[in-house]
């Protein structure tokens, strides 16, 4: 596997606008004859499929929801990120460039992350002409507010739905090439797999989730945008539906993977509250802006919140982290989080819990203004838990939440199959190892609007493409493979269903591999994964058929794909010997216990090779170069 | 607690479904309305007999996937809420509890409580956006937009596309759809250029699918999860109408249905 990752000479803040100038295009004439098939249609998905067919070109968009407009990017509640400096306190490209670096732990690529600030302006731009109603202040203009691991206000947001409205006008934009005849949409059909010929990646094959027919379909090149794998926990803040299985797919087909041990366990969640529970609930970051973080500061404290005075309360993360408070980082504060849980100084039931506390800033600022802020949250909130957070502070916990690792993609965002692009929260690139709060919404749209679009074109201008069509007979095999998948999977007919497998899988990983993990504790997870793996694919019970409407199929086959990237994952927090970001190594810390990166050796990206379900997955490296960056170790305090 | 469910069964379109009794014993008043049938669905696996089918992804009250109707209600008896949203603690033991899917021809039924939505994207598809290019739009605060204004029109942006108002709609109508969209855009400054054009073309496509016509009942504005008002559909009303007869607006090339 060869590792190029093509970034541009020059320096740092002329790379993009160099590359720009010299990409090579495709005219408008022969973008007529170009199709590209997007897979996914949140943010980075609906933004490219929308864009291209502005260009010109034919796009065929999936996704397994009943519309385009469902995808998960909609629940994002918090805001977006942009360098505007609307605020005028000082930020700029270079600032919000460098804060995502430092939030990453210096682990992500320097002139990625460098575009990532430079577009970030264009994108307000473009989602407020589309109608995105970003709040604004009384004389009209856009407010801010402030996220974790940054001191200036630089978060667009739309009341707690920041997602759902920059979603809502990505799928506006795709409607619009629908109805101008560009775009194609396909809802409730799921891409179960890649089609490669020679070399390039060049169709994909697709379940229709009602009637169970498989199809392929055939392009130019294949872009997915399918978002992340924190639903390997079982347990997380992602959608029921999310699922690793089309990265997963082209990554057995070829498709390096990379970092796959850098998840995010996002600081502010409702703990859970049975062992019959299907999810866990976030509640934004921005609610930090306002709300206190506390514990008691004994273990053991039954006292009902508003009985204990202040001098017997550990506002922790105010303590230990004093220029940035409650707005620390997520990995800090969740690694934080679950320290004081397991001094015992845990709240609620259960006792994996702190508070989350506005009782300071309803008194400063009124119960209105902080229902203006955050009323649909703390109304959430309420119906959830029981609870109203207006008078006893919020208990919140961590929870799997975002994967920083992804597809290995070139500054192209092309992954190691040419033609096939991964945008989005799908593939490694801009994050590194933990990511910033409203930093999501960004890289998607990012990826989708401003990058895509142009890199594409050099792929298009300078590949020759041969003439394929279905019956090609990679197409048919590749075809033919799904369907031996299905049915054996439909075949087991043993005892345990799709869940209980799943559950087990994402306790383990939790456990092993969530937020902190050790050398013991993953090589041991690793071969009960390969034990649950195999008794998977001997007891699970899949109900139905085939050729029908079949959730249990759908989630059977995702939870298969779960089981082999919960082994890549364990096996990438075993070799990355360091803590860095979300990823911490029980043996590798400071003193305070803050994560101790190792800079001589793993300032790199592990890209993992696919050699087959049962063999040692090959290790590639690209190491990280830092031009402008100066390596530090990294502080909030 | 305990609990009789009374759920809607139907394999595919052409099945002609019934009704299915269900016993579910030890349901714990924390539950989600959906873990408590995750937990009749793992009974039913564990019986050998199919899941009961149901659309459902975010659980967080935002996707809009999830949706049924229990005990006549849409979404259940909880204002503001979808399905997802709802917790068993709003339910007694011994209760009886009655989920079907949404009735509408519009919305033909799937399977069990999933029907088929895909009357919305079409609208949608057919004026529901302001025509902007990738790359094209002026800097995001060259429009000052006042605040009042803007959250209006947030009120309106808030909708999920669930379908609960035409679901409980007596004409299944989709006004409050249409009507939260067009308000939506018609309210903001940059939505003015294609303001009746839109109007114009998402009426048309809504009259082409199978909903009926609005009546002001408003028991769409009482099951939204979102609170959306009916003046979205005096919204639409009036645009449509201004489009019509000012000639502003130019058809979508359909012939409209009388």
């Amino acid at each position: 596997m060869k590792l190029d990752a093509r970034i541009p000479s020059g320096p740092l803040a002329e790379k993009w606008m160099n590359l720009r100038d010299h990409l090579k295009l495709v005219s408008p004439a022969n973008k007529r004859k170009r199709s590209i098939i997007v897979v996914g249609t949140g943010l980075a998905g609906g933004a490219a499929a929308a864009s291209l067919g502005e260009l010109g070109y034919r796009v065929k968009a999936f996704c397994y929801q009943d519309s385009a407009r469902r995808a998960h990017s909609i629940a994002a509640q918090g805001g977006i990120n942009a360098s505007k400096n609307y605020q005028n306190d000082g930020d700029s490209d270079f600032r919000l460039f460098y804060d995502t670096v430092k939030g990453g732990d210096f682990r992500s690529r320097e002139a990625n992350v460098y575009r990532l600030a430079e577009v970030s302006g264009a994108i307000i731009d473009q989602c407020v002409a589309q109608g995105i109603p970003f709040a604004r202040e009384y004389g009209g203009y856009l407010a801010n507010r402030s996220f974790g691991g940054a001191q200036v206000s630089r978060t667009f947001y739309a009341r707690g739905q920041t997602g759902q409205q920059l979603l809502l006008g990505a799928y506006s934009a795709l409607n619009a090439q629908v109805a101008a005849g560009t775009v194609e949409v396909h809802p409730r059909t799921e891409m179960l797999d890649l089609v490669v010929i020679d070399g390039r990646a060049r169709g994909i094959v697709t379940r229709d989730m009602v009637d169970g027919s498989l199809e392929c379909h055939v392009a130019d090149a294949v872009l997915l945008c399918t978002g992340g794998y924190s639903n390997v926990y079982f347990l997380s803040t992602n959608a029921k539906g999310c699922n690793v299985t089309a990265a997963w797919r082209a990554h057995r087909r070829g498709a390096g993977f990379a970092n796959p041990c850098y998840t995010q366990i996002h600081p502010t969640c409702i703990p859970q509250s049975g062992e019959y529970q299907s999810k866990l609930t976030l509640m934004s970051e921005s609610l930090r802006n306002d709300g206190r973080v506390w514990v008691p500061l004994k273990g053991g404290d039954e006292r009902a919140p508003g009985d204990i005075p202040e001098a017997e309360r550990d506002y922790y993360l105010e303590r230990l982290y004093p220029a940035f408070g409650n707005l620390a980082p997520r990995d800090i504060s969740s690694r934080a989080a679950k320290r004081a849980c397991d001094e015992g100084r845990g709240v609620g039931p259960g006792k994996r819990g702190v508070y989350l506390d506005f009782e300071e800033s309803i008194g400063r600022l009124g119960e209105d203004v902080i229902r203006t802020r955050y009323g649909n949250l703390f109304d959430m909130y309420e119906r959830i838990t029981g609870e109203n957070p207006y008078k006893v502070p919020m208990r919140i916990y961590p929870a799997p939440h975002y994967s920083m690792g992804g597809l290995w993609v070139d500054y192209y965002l092309m992954s190691t199959i040419p033609g096939l692009f991964v945008l989005g929260e799908a593939n490694f690139s801009d994050h590194g190892a933990n990511r910033l709060g409203a930093s999501a919404l960004m890289q998607g749209l990012a990826d989708g609007y401003f990058v895509a679009p142009y890199t594409l074109g050099e792929y298009l201008a300078g590949a020759k493409l041969d003439e394929v069509d279905t019956s090609h007979e990679s197409c048919r095999q590749t075809v033919n493979e799904v369907n031996e998948r299905t049915a054996k999977l439909l075949a087991v007919k043993g005892s345990r269903s799709v869940d209980s497998f799943h559950r087990e899988l994402g306790l383990l990983m939790l456990d092993r591999c969530g937020m902190s993990r050790t050398a013991d504790g993953l090589t041991d997870a690793i071969a009960k994964i390969r034990d649950l793996r195999e008794a998977y694919w001997n007891d699970v019970t899949v109900p139905g058929e085939g050729a029908e409407f079949n959730q249990e199929l759908e989630k059977a086959g995702r939870v298969a794909d779960h089981f082999e990237l919960a082994e890549l994952m364990c096996r990438d927090a075993l070799e990355r010997e360091e803590s860095c970001g979300g990823h911490f190594r029980e043996e590798y810390q400071t003193d305070e216990g803050e994560a101790l990166r190792n800079d001589d050796d793993f300032c790199h990206v592990t890209v993992w090779e696919y050699n087959g379900a049962d063999k040692v997955p090959t290790a590639h490296r690209e190491p990280l170069e830092f031009e402008t960056v100066q390596l530090a170790q990294r502080s909030y305090k | 607690m305990r609990l009789t469910l009374h759920v809607w069964r139907q394999s595919n379109a052409r099945d002609k479904g019934g009704f299915k009794t269900y016993e579910l014993e030890d349901v714990n008043t924390h539950m989600s309305f959906l873990e408590m049938l995750d937990v009749l669905n793992q009974d039913l696996i564990g019986r050998g007999e199919d899941p009961v089918a149901f659309d459902h992804d975010c659980r967080e009250g935002i996707c809009g996937s999830c949706g049924f109707v229990i005990n006549g209600v849409a979404h259940g008896d909880q204002p503001g809420s979808t399905v997802c949203q709802l917790h068993m603690r709003h339910f007694s033991d011994g209760d009886e509890v009655t989920i079907e899917p949404w009735r509408a021809k519009a919305f033909p039924v799937v399977r069990d409580l999933v029907v088929d939505r895909s009357a919305f994207d079409r609208i949608l598809t057919a004026g529901g956006f302001i025509t902007v290019r990738t790359g094209s739009a002026p800097d995001a605060n060259a429009i000052p937009i006042a605040t009042e204004t803007l959250e209006h029109a947030m009120d309106f942006a808030e909708c999920i596309g669930c379908g609960a108002c035409v679901a409980s709609c007596p004409n299944s109508a989709a006004m409050l759809f249409v009507g939260a969209k067009i308000a939506h855009l018609g309210i903001l400054p940059q939505g003015q250029s294609e303001r009746h054009q839109r109007a114009l073309a998402m009426v048309e496509a809504m009259e082409n699918e199978a909903f009926g016509a609005c009546t002001n009942f408003r028991a769409c504005e009482a099951v939204c999860p979102k609170e959306i008002s009916i003046a979205g559909i005096a919204r639409m009303n009036k645009d449509y109408r201004k489009a019509l007869f000012s000639g502003v607006g130019f058809s979508s090339g359909k012939k409209r249905k009388r």
